[in-house]
């Protein structure tokens, strides 16, 4: 991971105001780190060091903690997701059945790399650990929708209806 | 309260959303208004029923008729047939249910036969989104019995005398760990629950938080009176959206009820609960990292003692116990430690949830008496592996455990039979691998989720399991040697003994039960530059049998890289060159005359 994001920062004053909201929110709170970060992913749909910087002040601590914490847990994004975001689940109930190959499908549908956006921003592809949807292996989803029972035969199909 | 003559339970859980449970209660709501029903019939959003290959599930009552893959069309027909004329609609309930003209009770299907709901007691059975559905199954009863008639010293004894143990995995005595956070003097104390469900392939947990959140709560309240704690944390996964709404709901609700906050039932008794979202680290199972995480830091273990039943959540004394631990603590107080204790083995009492995946045919949750057979599981409850395939193995305790193998079947499943065969109880992820499945394939698949996860914080686990990866990679490509064998074996016990943290003591695990079981697949690999279930792609080969070939051309126009060549009406040749393996020439030949050797 880098430290900057590929894509250009331009968060509104609008995000700002709400992110400040968030901060005083939680000021007062032990352990607000992880929270504050939620709720600012939330907001701007991923964490770029400006952001990392605006919360550092906020609560009073490093920009290396801040960044320390981002970088660990997964689910913190340093990069702005796809318009369709397609995560296949690589739990181990769904690559059994097969989930590997449908990422390799897609992979080389899209000519994207996992964890990797395409440049035009439509769309972006990682590996999730188990959704809990075990009884539908193998298991993609496109932004919320979700998609079972799943051959590789499926993945042209389901990628057309995303094309717009 | 309205009374009403039907009762129509749609499946909320996961597996049942994510194929389309919600269409089908809105349908529901129309159509009952349409037939003008919605007076005499309620429909009601409930847990999961376990039998998520079926979703979405949808049952009504009074029959009790189990209708199975509903989709939103159906919908109309059961409304204007069953509910409306009183006639079930044969073509959509389950069909093991259909007894010649009759419908059977689900109890007696073979799914549900021989299971035995605890811990799942109230999932698919009440509104999990409504406390007053709750407290009319007993709930928040033993609450009350604990604040008003027993001392705390008498809560641990009964949690004690009734076996229960972890769920979580490692199985450690539940009263014995509140009896030591107990005799911890502090003026503040925690009661934390660990919702941080990481286990791939594992969804026991979730079922509970979404099922039947209030009895997490209530017995955490019940284990803060016991070791003396005002205050509760819950870290539940952020992937989990679904649990988080409810466990907020049902959080609020208590609060309003007067079940949680200031003065419980009057007692003077104080207790809070808090949600705390985890962020997607697998290294936050593990209790100490837990606690890293709630604190606010990077999720990073710590050795112990000092055990966080001294000093744990900022430095104070605190209890972690999993979601399913605590799912069992009412029913212990409401029915009796010793009827608890009359489920299960010696050693293990009460039951187990195992999310039951992988190649069987009814995929889902299943709760089950300690000391069922693997066999029971797999062949009677799991209806047995689809495709007529052979059952080759079982892989409980995820990244953590290991591989039961068909040898083994008749195995009772509790705690220490597990470990006794090289694997563990886990949290109950239970995959079931047919004869397609080649273990050092699998062994692999866990050695890079565990070195993905590993937190990188002690070197035993950081390089060592990364250095066992390699191995293994170099083994599924044929470019291995009998010595990396025992290089392998050697580096696994180096990382067991030496790792910090749970982690990196179990992460080898996959790979050693694998060797005890299946030395025979890795030796495969390595000499015979061989594949034995056809998976590991760089020994693989795709030939076409002549014998079988028709000549008709279909594979060599739809091979992506031309490899396939010959003439009309004769058998056709793989160039095993060009060849990239995909696949695609199997999948399309319609005479099997494209075999994998």
């Amino acid at each position: 991971m880098s430290v900057k994001s590929s894509v250009p920062f331009n968060g509104t004053a609008e995000q700002e105001a709400k992110l400040k909201e968030v901060i005083a929110k939680y000021k007062d709170t032990r352990g607000a780190l992880i929270p504050v970060l939620h709720e600012a992913q939330d907001i701007y749909g991923y964490l770029p060091l400006e952001v990392q910087v605006m919360i550092a002040e906020g609560l009073g601590v490093t920009l290396a903690e801040v960044y320390g914490v981002v970088t660990f847990y997964t689910q913190f994004s340093l990069n702005p997701k796809g318009k369709y975001a397609i995560a296949v689940c690589l739990g181990t109930a769904c690559y059994v059945k097969g989930s590997g190959n449908i990422i390799n499908k897609i992979q080389e549908s899209l000519n994207l790399e996992v964890g990797g956006c395409t440049p035009d921003g439509k769309y972006s592809l990682n590996a999730t650990r188990c959704i809990g949807a075990c009884g539908l292996a193998p298991v993609l989803t496109v932004n919320d929708e979700v998609y079972g029972r799943l051959t590789v035969d499926d993945v042209p199909g389901i990628l057309a209806k995303y094309s717009d | 309260m309205e009374l009403v003559r039907s009762h129509v339970l749609i499946c909320g859980g996961t597996g049942c959303t994510s194929s389309g449970s919600e269409v089908l209660h809105e349908e529901f709501d129309d159509m009952l208004v349409k037939y003008g029903l919605d007076k005499e019939v309620k429909v009601i959003k409930t847990g999961c029923f376990g039998l998520c290959a079926l979703g979405p599930v949808v049952v009504v009552y009074p029959e009790g008729a189990f209708y199975s893959r509903v989709k939103k069309e159906d919908v109309e027909e059961i409304v204007q047939e069953h509910l409306l004329k009183g006639r079930i609609v044969k073509r959509l309930v389950y069909d093991e249910t259909v007894e010649q003209n009759d419908i059977k009770s689900l109890n007696d299907v073979n799914f549900y036969k021989k299971q035995q709901r605890v811990a799942l007691r109230n999932c698919g059975v009440i509104n999990p989104e409504n406390i007053e559905e709750y407290i009319a199954v007993d709930g928040y009863q033993a609450l009350g019995k604990v604040l008003t008639e027993m001392t705390p010293e008498e809560v641990i004894d009964t949690v004690k005398k009734s076996g229960l143990r972890g769920r979580g995995g490692g199985g450690f005595p539940t009263g014995t760990k509140w009896d030591f956070a107990r005799k911890s003097v502090n003026e503040q104390k925690y009661v934390c629950c660990n919702a941080d469900e990481g286990d791939p392939g594992a969804f026991m947990d979730r079922s509970v938080l979404e099922g039947d959140p209030h009895s997490v709560l209530e017995a955490m309240a019940i284990a803060g009176y016991a070791i003396g704690a005002n205050q509760g944390y819950i870290y539940i996964r952020a992937e989990y959206p679904i649990a988080v709404k409810r466990l907020q709901i049902a959080i609020d609700q208590a609060k309003e009820y007067g079940l949680l906050g200031k003065n419980i039932f009057d007692t003077g008794f104080d207790f809070d609960i808090e949600l705390r979202l985890g962020a997607g680290a697998f290294v936050c199972g593990e209790e100490t990292a837990l606690m890293t995480s709630i604190e606010g830091h990077r999720g990073e273990p710590r050795p112990r003692p000092p055990f966080p039943a001294v000093k744990g959540l900022w430095e104070k004394p605190t209890i972690l116990n999993n979601v399913e631990t605590y799912a069992n603590i009412p029913v212990i107080f409401n029915k009796g430690a010793d009827w608890f204790a009359s489920i299960g083995t010696e050693k293990s009492k009460g039951t187990k949830v195992f999310a039951l995946g992988g190649k069987i045919n009814n995929t889902g949750l299943v709760e089950i008496p300690m000391g069922t057979t693997l066999r029971e599981i797999v062949e009677e409850i799991g209806g047995g592996v689809p495709n007529g395939k052979k059952f080759k193995a079982a892989q409980t305790g995820g990244p953590s455990g290991g591989c039961i193998p068909a040898s083994l079947i008749d195995t009772p499943i509790d705690y220490d039979s597990l470990i006794s065969i090289g694997s563990m109880m886990g949290s109950g992820g239970l995959i079931v691998m047919d004869e397609d499945n080649c273990m050092v394939d699998i062994a692999k698949f866990f050695l890079e989720f565990t070195v993905d996860e590993s937190c990188g914080k002690c070197t035993p686990c950081r390089i060592g399991t990364k250095r066992l990866l390699e191995i293994l990679d170099k083994i599924t490509k044929g470019q291995g040697t009998l010595e990396d064998i025992d290089r392998l074996e050697a580096l696994c016990y180096h990382i067991k003994n030496a790792s910090l943290c749970g982690l990196g003591q179990t992460a080898p695990n996959p790979v050693l039960s694998t060797l005890r079981y299946f030395r025979d697949e890795y030796e495969a690999h390595v000499v015979e530059k061989r594949c034995p279930a056809g998976v590991c792609k760089a020994l693989l080969s795709y030939v076409i049998d002549p014998e079988k070939c028709k000549g008709c051309s279909a594979c060599s126009r739809k091979c992506p890289v031309g490899a396939i060549s010959g003439e009309i009406k004769k058998p056709f040749v793989i160039d095993t060159t060009k060849c990239v393996k995909c696949g695609v020439c199997m999948e399309t030949c319609k005479f099997g005359a494209v075999v994998k050797k």
